[in-house]
């Protein structure tokens, strides 16, 4: 198993924001976890990736424990990240956003004479490269349409050739049609490198579209799992959906994808 | 009569010579650096300045020997590293063959040193610090004022005649009430052995908290105070103690008190009976100041304070010392400022040999309140000649050079 | 038990003026995101001003306290036209690039009042009705530090209720927590910021005029409040009003009780308490953690670049002319130069722990200081010869770095500012009172250069290899991965821990690094000076680097070397020129501030960097 997780929990206040979560992810698998608002989604995201430190549980990658660790070591460990509101370095081109984090996976951070510009820019190149941003490498990050900066922290997170992305709402804030594309993209490129992916989504296009399993998050618990269309069937699923506006149909998700291409 | 205006004229020549050399200085004048802190602390230093101008104008109505002396005068801020540009610059750039001011101590240290590094004389008017001339003392710097050990001296003389036994004391803190302190419990504990220090204040200097302090004090139970504090300190000092009771039947031994920058500020809340060095310029009725009080008011109708005396006083030592040079030569300034006697508004005052200090004294009395103003009262001069320590005992304090 | 009660009182009669001054600047800030410098010149302005009012309208009851409201409302006046004619114009620029502005109304200021009123100190008469003292436990107690302990908690309330009970209160509550969400409701913004500033500056002024029957009008009340009212609204928590009003009870009550315990230690009690309490508390007492000081739209750094070819020629030149300067300067002039060199590495250090590091600092003079000092001392004691010390200087001040900055880069904006702020006092404490070792404030002399360096064309060509050289390096190291990791957990920490950065400790390293350069500049200014003085450590040093990196640009590598050589050359000619040179000073920052909101060479960089991105879209 890539990733591990045993009765996650944690309270805040004694409300139980995450209430005992498990569950595997293999490798190569893109796994979507949704729910609705204050399902726990976030918690969840973060206690894995080292934000914020769970009150019980384990999270264990390749069978080694990722809790206590802060998100830089567990980063170290080949685990990547994607923020829900992009994170990226303002006063930096693309190019040396991705250089930047090149630069640490090589351990050069504390390097006082050799000029970061000219580390590793071809490997940078490459990755922007296959997320589409070659063209605008030169570009300030601050100056990126909000689209482009989502691809852009897609590559950094690709640059210490991780083995887990994880991903939070990857396609928050873009038109639908963007959303599309960036995550068909995201499912090429991890499904040729053979990484998996834990990500969370509103969009159930999207995740209908792009998941190979489905958990869904209700009030800090898993309440089901397993293949997008089981779950989408699932009648507990619908009824913590319903009148939350969410749509989904797989035809028409499919369909916008092919258009998306092909515009 | 032609023979002694042959010999005259000749003189007079040779000494032209003399104070022409060196590149910068424009025919007929004399350069002279002056340096004070004027925006950090106007209320002693504008009055001072006036009291420069003021010599400066009558020396320049005789001239030394047909020579103008022209003052080039500087702002330090109060900080050394600033003085030590302003000295570089009057000395290096505008050729200036003597240095003279500065009020704070440090400030007045750090130019001495600049003094010896460039070996040029330094008069120093006000700082206080017994180091500028002893510890730390060069051959080329001269001080004006007595330092704080004279002017502790001339007070503690007067308190230990006081029935007091339990003492405490509240000075700022800094190298200049330290050394007061200091040296007030050395002369105050020799002269009289029964008497116990119960209390000490250091309030950081400009930012007294009044009525704590003077809380403090009370809890001692003191029956006399020697306080160092001065200005906005010494105000509100005065005012929370005042108010409660701090004063009341208990002595006061205070230093600088009675000078006019500090006390006229007082106004009506001067406390009354405190024994106090300072200048009551308005009773002193020897020709001497009568002369340079009329002036100084003719000029700038106001009236002295102790700043202008100083101001004036080190711009007439100046003058002095080069006319007795005949020569801005600096050895031969050095030479003739050793033991040269100058008239002031105080009396003739002497620069000594052994540690070029002046001995100027200060005045010591009491404080009262007249007419919603505080003065000075049944006070004397106290000549600082009196209380220096001897030439052998200063040539044991200065380095040797 | 007595004497506790009554000075536990002294303690709170501090602490209410203590809240008046410091809840102004806390509301200021809580809206504006502005750093006030200014705020002590409109305490002094409210005192200054009460005097010339009671003077005229005596001393009665109704002349008293009507001088002290119409004080309280002239000041705020002052307050509101500084607003709208100079702060207004600089809402959008780089953060603190505000500060800046209120620093040049500081110097404006300061030489207007002594224009205005003169030199001497000016002793106000005492409150009517409250002249005297009342028995408390067998003791006089004034009456009138009775009425402002309880004047303090009225004002408060009146705060309070202000705050909770009228729509405009609730406005700046929200503007305080959340600023977007205000001008998202369609409030004006710009009369929101003009009323806020103007409450705040009434405060001060009320402080000041208040401060009448106790102590002398003089003009440095200004400095002595604005540092005490910092850290007073720092250790209640920068927006926080009732974090104020307990913070300045803590410290009355620390100094009031403090000087008892501990008389020798009035230069730095509230600054270990402030010290204390920010290692405890990052946002002080009731702060929350902080939005960023203010940065508007400019704000955005543009990615550093190497220099275009046309101004690595323009480089060469100046080098060249700096080689050639011996050939056409006197010896003052070269020493007015290596100055300038000097001050030109510190500022060049500072913005590396700033710009680069994104640390804001008020209190970078410590390793200029310990720098010095540092030299001074070797040489002093272990004869240590010029350059052994000035080689050893920066290993001093970077140790002294590397133990502030452990704690200080732990925090963020100004709370980490004020720390630094509180070290650099901490630091000063102790050499200005250590006369054994030091030689206190009468500092170190005799602390000359080498034979070989002595005359002034030597020491300038020492100070341009050295100054040179470690800014050059300083360069390099911006550009190298270390700069980048800076810059990167200055942009997004988030971002930065996601890809194994670890911040605190890069931001330590990069402290230290900063303040082993400062070192350098330090024991070259001790040289240049032939001596030490504490007030190579003192806020003005710290404050006149700031000024320096603010001025030039902070966003640009080059700026703090253009703002230093502004700066000091200004600085020095001025005051050779003028008795005014403090407000001439003023009057040219505020200009350039005006003409430059994003520095003089932020600007420059903006205007290049189109053309840079012109020329691109023009080709293909």
């Amino acid at each position: 198993m890539t990733l591990s997780v045993r009765g996650l929990v944690k309270n805040y206040g004694g409300v139980a924001a995450v209430a005992g979560v498990d569950f595997d992810l293999g490798p190569g698998e893109i796994l979507a976890l949704i729910g609705p608002n204050g399902a726990g989604k976030s918690t969840c995201f973060n206690m894995l990736m080292g934000q914020i430190r769970p009150d019980r549980g384990s999270v264990k990658l390749f069978g080694r424990e990722l809790v206590g660790l802060p998100p830089r070591a567990i980063w170290r460990q080949g685990v990547g990240r994607t923020f829900q509101i992009t994170a990226t370095f303002g006063s930096m081109t693309v190019a040396e956003n991705v250089q930047m984090a090149l630069i640490s996976h090589h351990r050069r951070l504390r390097a006082l004479l050799p000029y970061a510009g000219r580390l590793h820019r071809e490997a940078a190149l490459a990755l922007l490269e296959l997320v589409g941003m070659a063209d605008q490498a030169v570009r300030p990050c601050s100056v990126l349409a909000y689209g482009d900066l989502k691809r852009v922290e897609l590559a950094v997170a690709l640059a210490n050739e991780p083995k887990l992305l994880l991903m939070d709402e990857p396609t928050a804030g873009m038109a639908p049609r963007e959303r599309i594309a960036l995550m068909q993209l995201t499912a090429d490129i991890v499904r040729a490198r053979h990484i998996s992916v834990l990500f969370t989504e509103h969009d159930m296009d999207v995740v209908f579209a792009h998941a190979s399993r489905v958990m869904v998050l209700n009030r800090g618990r898993l309440v089901a799992e397993g293949s997008p269309r089981a779950v989408r069937e699932d009648k507990n699923v619908q009824e913590i959906y319903l009148g939350t506006g969410a749509v989904y149909d797989l035809a028409r998700a499919k369909g916008e994808a092919t258009a998306g291409g092909e515009a | 009569m032609h023979r002694r205006t042959f010999l005259k004229a000749a003189a007079a020549a040779a000494f032209a010579a003399g104070l022409g050399a060196g590149p910068a200085s424009a025919a007929g004048t004399i350069k002279i650096g002056e340096i004070n802190s004027y925006t950090a602390l106007p209320a002693f230093t504008i009055p001072y300045r006036n009291g420069w101008q003021l010599a400066l104008a009558e020396i320049n109505k005789k001239g030394i020997d047909g020579h103008q002396l022209e003052v080039i005068s500087r702002d330090d801020g109060g900080k050394p590293g600033d003085a030590v540009t302003a000295a570089n610059e009057l000395v290096t750039r505008d050729g200036v063959k003597m240095l003279m001011g500065t009020f704070f101590s440090n400030v007045g240290l750090a130019v001495s040193d600049f003094a010896k590094q460039k070996q040029i004389v330094f008069v120093a008017g006000e700082p206080l610090t017994d180091a500028i001339t002893w510890q730390k003392g060069n051959r080329y710097t001269f001080r004006l004022r007595p330092p704080v050990y004279v002017q502790v001296a001339i007070l503690a003389q007067e308190a230990a005649k006081l029935p007091a036994k339990r003492w405490a004391t509240v000075a700022p803190n800094y190298e200049y009430g330290h050394s007061a302190v200091d040296d007030f419990k050395k002369l105050m504990s020799a002269k009289r052995p029964d008497i116990q220090w119960v209390a000490a204040q250091w309030p950081a200097v400009g930012k007294i908290d009044g009525g704590a302090t003077a809380e403090a004090l009370l809890q001692a139970k003191p029956d006399a105070i020697f306080n160092a504090t001065f200005g906005a300190d010494l105000t509100n000092f005065v005012r929370a103690g005042t108010t409660r009771g701090l004063f009341k039947g208990r002595s006061v031994v205070s230093l600088l008190t009675g000078e006019p920058e500090y006390l006229d500020p007082l106004g009506a809340d001067t406390p009354v009976g405190w024994i106090v060095t300072g200048y009551p310029w308005s009773q002193i009725k020897t020709p001497a100041h009568e002369a340079f009080v009329k002036a100084y008011e003719a000029k700038y109708h106001d009236y002295p304070r102790l700043g202008s005396v100083v101001g004036y006083v080190t711009m007439k030592a100046v003058a002095a010392m080069i006319e007795r040079a005949g020569s801005t030569n600096t050895d031969k300034l050095i030479k003739a400022g050793e033991g040269l006697k100058i008239p002031s508004p105080f009396g003739e005052i002497t620069f000594r040999a052994a540690d070029h200090q002046s001995t100027m004294g200060a005045f010591v009395g009491k404080t009262a309140v007249v007419n919603g103003k505080g003065i000075m009262v049944d006070w004397h001069y106290a000549n600082g000649a009196a209380y220096l320590p001897s030439p052998a005992a200063v040539k044991k304090l200065r380095p040797q050079d | 038990m007595d004497f506790v009660v009554i000075q536990s009182l002294n303690g709170l009669a501090t602490a209410s003026t203590l809240f008046l001054v410091a809840s102004g600047l806390s509301i200021i800030f809580g809206v504006t995101r502005v750093v006030n410098f200014a705020h002590g010149s409109f305490y002094m302005l409210g005192a200054y001003i009460a005097y010339t009012l009671v003077s005229r309208l005596g001393g009665s009851v109704a002349g008293f306290w009507g001088s002290i409201a119409l004080a309280a409302a002239a000041v705020a006046s002052l307050g509101a036209a500084m607003e709208t004619t100079l702060l207004r114009r600089v809402y959008k620029a780089p953060e603190l690039l505000q500060l800046l502005a209120t620093f040049g109304v500081v110097l404006i200021v300061q030489d207007l009042v002594l224009v205005i009123w003169g030199p001497s100190d000016l002793l106000g008469p005492r409150a009517p009705g409250l002249a005297g003292a009342v028995n408390i436990l067998g003791q006089p107690f004034p009456q009138y530090a009775l009425f402002l302990i309880l004047f303090g908690p009225l004002v408060y309330a009146g705060l309070w209720l202000l705050f909770h009970r009228t729509r405009w209160g609730t406005l700046v509550r929200a503007a305080t927590q959340d600023r977007e969400m205000v001008a998202a409701l369609g409030v004006n913004q710009a009369w929101l910021f003009t009323s806020v500033f103007t409450l705040g500056a009434a405060l001060a002024g009320m402080g000041g005029a208040l401060q009448l029957p106790l102590v002398a009008v003089n003009h440095t009340m200004d400095l002595q409040s604005i540092v005490e009212a910092f850290v007073v609204v720092v250790i209640g928590g920068f927006g926080s009003v009732t974090g104020a009003l307990l913070a300045a009870v803590i410290i009355g009550e620390l100094n009031a009780f403090g000087i008892v315990i501990f008389p020798d230690l009035t230069l730095v009690l509230t600054f270990v308490a402030m010290a204390i309490i920010l290692v405890v508390r990052p946002w002080g007492l009731l702060g929350k953690p902080e939005a960023a000081v203010r940065g508007g739209a400019g704000s955005i750094e543009l990615p550093m670049r190497p220099l275009a070819p046309r101004l690595r020629l323009f480089a060469l030149g100046v080098g060249l002319v700096l080689l050639a300067l011996p050939l056409v300067l006197g010896n003052y002039g070269l020493s007015v130069a290596s100055e300038v060199l000097i001050f030109a590495l510190f500022a060049v250090s500072l913005h590396f722990i700033m710009g680069t590091g994104g640390m804001i600092s008020f209190g970078h003079a410590a390793y200029f200081g310990l720098g010095a000092y540092g030299a001074a001392l070797l040489m002093k004691y272990l004869m240590f010869p010029m350059l052994g010390g000035i080689l050893f200087a920066p290993v001093v001040a970077g140790l002294g770095a590397l133990v502030f900055g452990w704690f200080c880069v732990r925090l963020s904006g100004v709370y980490l500012a004020m720390l630094t702020l509180a070290f650099a006092q901490i630091t000063y404490a102790i050499v200005f009172q250590w006369y054994g070792f030091t030689g206190g404030d009468n500092g170190l002399i005799g602390i000359w250069p080498a034979a070989w360096a002595s005359s002034a064309t030597a020491y300038y060509y020492l100070c341009l290899a050295l100054c040179g050289g470690a800014a050059l390096l300083l360069r390099r190291i911006a550009f190298a991965p270390f700069g980048y990791t800076l810059r990167a957990c200055r942009d997004s920490g988030l971002r930065a821990d996601a890809i194994g950065i670890d911040l605190a400790t890069h931001r330590w390293l990069g402290f230290a690094l900063g303040g082993a350069f400062a070192g350098i500049a330090g024991a070259l200014y001790a040289f240049l000076k032939g001596s030490v003085f504490p007030d190579t450590i003192s806020i003005s040093t710290s404050i006149d680097g700031l000024v320096m990196v603010l001025l030039g640009g902070i966003q640009t590598l080059v700026g703090p070397i253009v703002g230093a050589a502004t700066y000091k050359t200004l600085h020095v000619t001025m005051s050779s020129y003028t008795n005014q040179w403090q407000a001439v000073l003023g009057v040219i920052i505020i200009v350039l501030v005006i003409a430059f909101p994003e520095g003089i060479m932020g600007r420059f960089a903006r205007t290049a960097e189109a053309r840079t991105a012109r020329a691109g879209d023009a080709a293909p």
